[in-house]
């Protein structure tokens, strides 16, 4: 590891709750890493774990998906199904040999743009403990 | 896809917001170099009418089919650019928002990062928006009806604006009667009108309106559906006295054997009720409740022989066999005016509240001073000995509001109005008694507070600067003990009675109406607007609006000008009779859908039913989405086995690649 090294963060947020909540971070020029990128999606839901293991094999060195709090969904039950999809992918990341800090979920609301800072500062100091992944061989990218 | 993606690239200034932090032209000239990008150019506001006709003019002379806007978050500019485009002839689902500013300029602070990362922001949109698919907005019909929540002044106002423009208005109520706290109060600042007098006939208007189906005493119940045509269910509680025939006259309260038990809770418990009770003279209606917790018969099952307010009801209108009802109809907008709880002072132990009868709240003040009131407008404290007229009076102000301790931050905007005019209204009943104001700031901000305050001080009320620590008693007196923050003096102040101007909170019960409308809450714990400045009566979901001081503190007339706001927004889709449904919903892939009904199972709105097709001769079940029904959320999409229900907008061939873009830049 170099000692300049910078993790990758891909982040899918819900459009509901944490990306507002990160737009609200935003308004209130609260100052995070810059090392994390968002991908906007309508519910922490739709998030198939899929991504999250083809975020890491194209070149992120972390994952995060965020969305609302439980009972709070946007769409009833979304969030629920986030939360058994994606427990149930970071055992399965422990199993093959993935460090689980790589990956991070979390519940951020429309109005907690401070929490969302927080959030950023774990998962970019996660990834950063764990180091530059290179477990997965890179696909070719189709542009 | 037939037509060979030619994307346009516009990264926005947003005067310095964006340009401070990110490299625009940097940005534009790299995107200049990515995949299907014909133009990419920078402007300092992409918002403006000059920033749109810049992309309408590329859309004609390029033959752009596809656009990207780097600039601010969707969430806030993605409608007028859809708008834009669909102008000049583009289909407005192809357009892709990169979020540069809320995600990026606000919150980086190095050029460098801050540049590098809109590149990598951009790229993914880019990568986005090549394979997004053209998407047609379809319209239903919308149920020309607004249910409104809460029959306070905001929920009264909102009711009769709706109902007077002609639509059927459901108006529900949780407590027996209208008017909310506003028909707690005595006079209003600065006027001082008294608040009956002009509440009172709009309460009536509220009943007796041919439009306005009154529900009080109800609780809503269940809401499904969408703006247009919410399904609502609402429990009428029983009030165990047949509505129909009680006269109101109150022959049962004065009979029952549980006689003045109970405190009153419209006089804030200064005075006892019965276990049937009518709220207030003036409520509406007026109809008599039982209240079950302390109703002998209806806890106990037994109240002497027969129960008394049975015995004497001329109309025979008691009926302990009542059940609670329901009722269900459907409506196209509804509007939350769920209102407000008064600071409970009993979490600042220091004051005492608890402790000493003759600290008070503002609330019970008002009722004190009403001519309604539990004293008959007479200024009485018992100081623990004796009921007294106090001499020496101290009114706090914020008391739970500006107050970190108990966890508000906020201002709660009526405090050091009503504190003045409660001064004022003291001094009119007690010309003797000396009255002081303890106060961190005295905010006089609108339209009359100034010359009120003027006039509350020449009335010889003084106000003294300064946030008492402490409470406490010494012989039959009550001690302020406080700092003058003005001449740095420590006082101990010896009163007969102290006020404490509490301030305004959230109601405890807010969630269940969270939950069941799907809202959200600032801050500050009261419900989020969906924009601070430009939509404060709109929520996140769609066609169900905000009025009074469930959106946040505010006076009467600020909250009487909300409702109308309210009223106005929710009658958009009732007078349109439709409303566009979500074009972003989910589509199945009839060839590979193996028809293992997963989805169906998964989808929170029924949207998804198994239908037989013909394939190849033989008959299989697959799964069809029901465009009507479906909210795009893209659930099913992360169950399917054989990924064949895709949400439109958010495929896994559209998202995959920004996946791709953001990994590869590493």
């Amino acid at each position: 590891m170099s000692a300049n090294y910078e993790p990758n963060i891909v982040a899918f947020l819900c459009n509901w709750c944490s990306y507002a909540g990160a737009d609200l971070a935003g308004t209130s020029r609260v100052s995070y890493p810059a090392n994390i990128q968002i991908i906007r999606v309508m519910c922490s839901g739709r998030v198939n774990p899929l991504y999250v293991m083809n975020a890491l094999q194209q070149g992120a060195d972390g994952v995060l998906v965020s969305g609302c709090h439980p009972g709070d969904c946007h769409y009833m039950e979304g969030n629920y199904y986030a939360r058994r999809r994606l427990g149930m992918l970071k055992d399965l990341m422990e199993f093959v040999g993935v460090d689980p800090k790589r990956f991070h979920m979390s519940w951020v609301s429309a109005s907690e743009g401070h929490k969302w800072k927080e959030v950023v500062e774990k998962t970019v100091e996660d990834a950063r403990d764990a180091g530059p992944f290179e477990g997965f061989r890179r696909r070719q990218i189709d542009w | 896809m037939t037509e060979k993606p030619k994307v346009g690239v516009y990264v926005c200034h947003c005067g310095i917001n964006i340009s401070s932090t990110v490299d625009v032209d940097a940005v534009a000239e790299f995107a200049e170099k990515l995949p299907n990008v014909k133009v990419a150019r920078t402007y300092s506001y992409m918002c403006s009418d000059p920033g749109q006709v810049l992309i309408k003019k590329d859309i004609e002379e390029h033959g752009l089919n596809r656009i990207v806007v780097a600039s601010c978050s969707p969430r806030m500019h993605e409608p007028t650019f859809r708008k834009a485009i669909a102008d000049a002839g583009v289909n407005p689902y192809f357009l892709e928002m990169a979020n540069i500013r809320e995600q990026c300029s606000w919150v980086h602070e190095e050029i460098e990062e801050g540049t590098a990362k809109a590149k990598k922001l951009l790229t993914a949109s880019v990568a986005k928006v090549r394979l997004l698919e053209a998407l047609e907005q379809k319209e239903v019909d919308a149920e020309p009806a607004a249910l409104v929540i809460g029959a306070g002044i905001a929920g009264i106002q909102s009711a009769l604006d709706i109902a007077d423009a002609g639509f059927q208005v459901y108006l529900v109520e949780k407590t027996p009667s209208v008017g909310g706290r506003m028909a707690q109060l005595d006079k209003t600042f600065p006027t001082l009108d008294c608040s009956a007098c002009i509440l009172t006939p709009k309460m009536v208007d509220a009943a007796n309106h041919p439009n306005i189906e009154l529900l009080t005493y109800s609780e809503v119940e269940e809401v499904k559906g969408f703006i247009g045509n919410f399904d609502v269910k609402v429990r009428k509680k029983a009030r165990y006295v047949d509505f129909d025939k009680c006269t109101g006259c109150g022959d049962c309260a004065k009979e029952c054997r549980v006689k003045d038990r109970f405190p009153n809770e419209f006089d804030q418990g200064l005075s006892k009720r019965s276990a049937i009770y009518l709220p207030f003279p003036q409520a509406v209606p007026a109809k008599f409740t039982i209240d079950p917790d302390n109703c002998l018969f209806l806890k106990k099952g037994k109240c002497g022989k027969n129960p008394k307010c049975q015995e004497v009801c001329g109309t025979e209108a008691i009926d302990f066999e009542q059940e609670d009802e329901f009722v269900e109809f459907r409506v196209g907008a509804i509007i939350v005016a769920t209102g407000f709880d008064p600071f409970n002072p009993s979490r600042k132990p220091e004051y005492g509240y608890d402790d000493y009868p003759n600290v008070i709240t503002g609330m019970e003040m008002e009722r004190l001073v009403s001519a309604s009131g539990p004293t008959e407008g007479k200024v009485k404290v018992f100081n623990g000995e004796e009921e007294i007229e106090p001499k020496e009076v101290a009114l706090i102000k914020c008391v739970g509001s500006r107050d970190e301790s108990v966890g508000n931050e906020y201002c709660s905007r009526v405090c050091c109005m009503y504190v003045a005019k409660q001064a004022h209204l003291i001094r009119d009943k007690l010309p003797d008694a000396n009255i002081r104001i303890y106060y961190m700031d005295v905010r006089a901000f609108g339209k009359g507070f100034e010359e009120f305050y003027d006039r509350v001080r020449r009335e010889n009320v003084r106000y003294i600067r300064g946030n008492p620590s402490e409470i406490f008693k010494r012989g039959n007196k009550l001690v302020v003990k406080v700092e003058d923050t003005l001449t740095s003096t420590p006082l101990e102040d010896e009163v007969d009675m102290v006020v404490l101007g509490v301030g305004l909170e959230p109601r405890a019960d807010m969630r269940g109406v969270m939950e069941l409308l799907r809202l959200s809450q600032s801050p500050d714990k009261f419900f989020l607007e969906a924009h601070p400045k430009l939509r404060p009566v709109d929520t996140a979901t769609d066609g169900v609006f905000l009025a009074g001081c469930a959106q946040g503190p505010k006076d009467i007339p600020d909250t009487v000008a909300q409702a109308k706001g309210a009223a106005a927004s929710a009658m958009i889709p009732l007078a349109r009779g439709k409303v566009p449904i979500n074009a972003q919903v989910a589509i199945v892939n009839e060839a590979t859908c193996r028809g293992c009904a997963f989805c169906v199972s998964i989808c929170p709105y029924s949207a998804i039913e198994m239908v037989t097709v013909n394939r190849f001769g033989n008959e299989v079940e697959v799964a069809r989405v029901n465009e009507a029904l479906c909210k795009g959320c893209g659930s099913c999409a992360a169950a399917c086995l054989s990924d064949s229900i895709q949400p439109k907008s958010f495929r896994d061939s559209q998202i995959l690649p920004q996946i791709a873009a953001l990994g590869v830049m590493k």
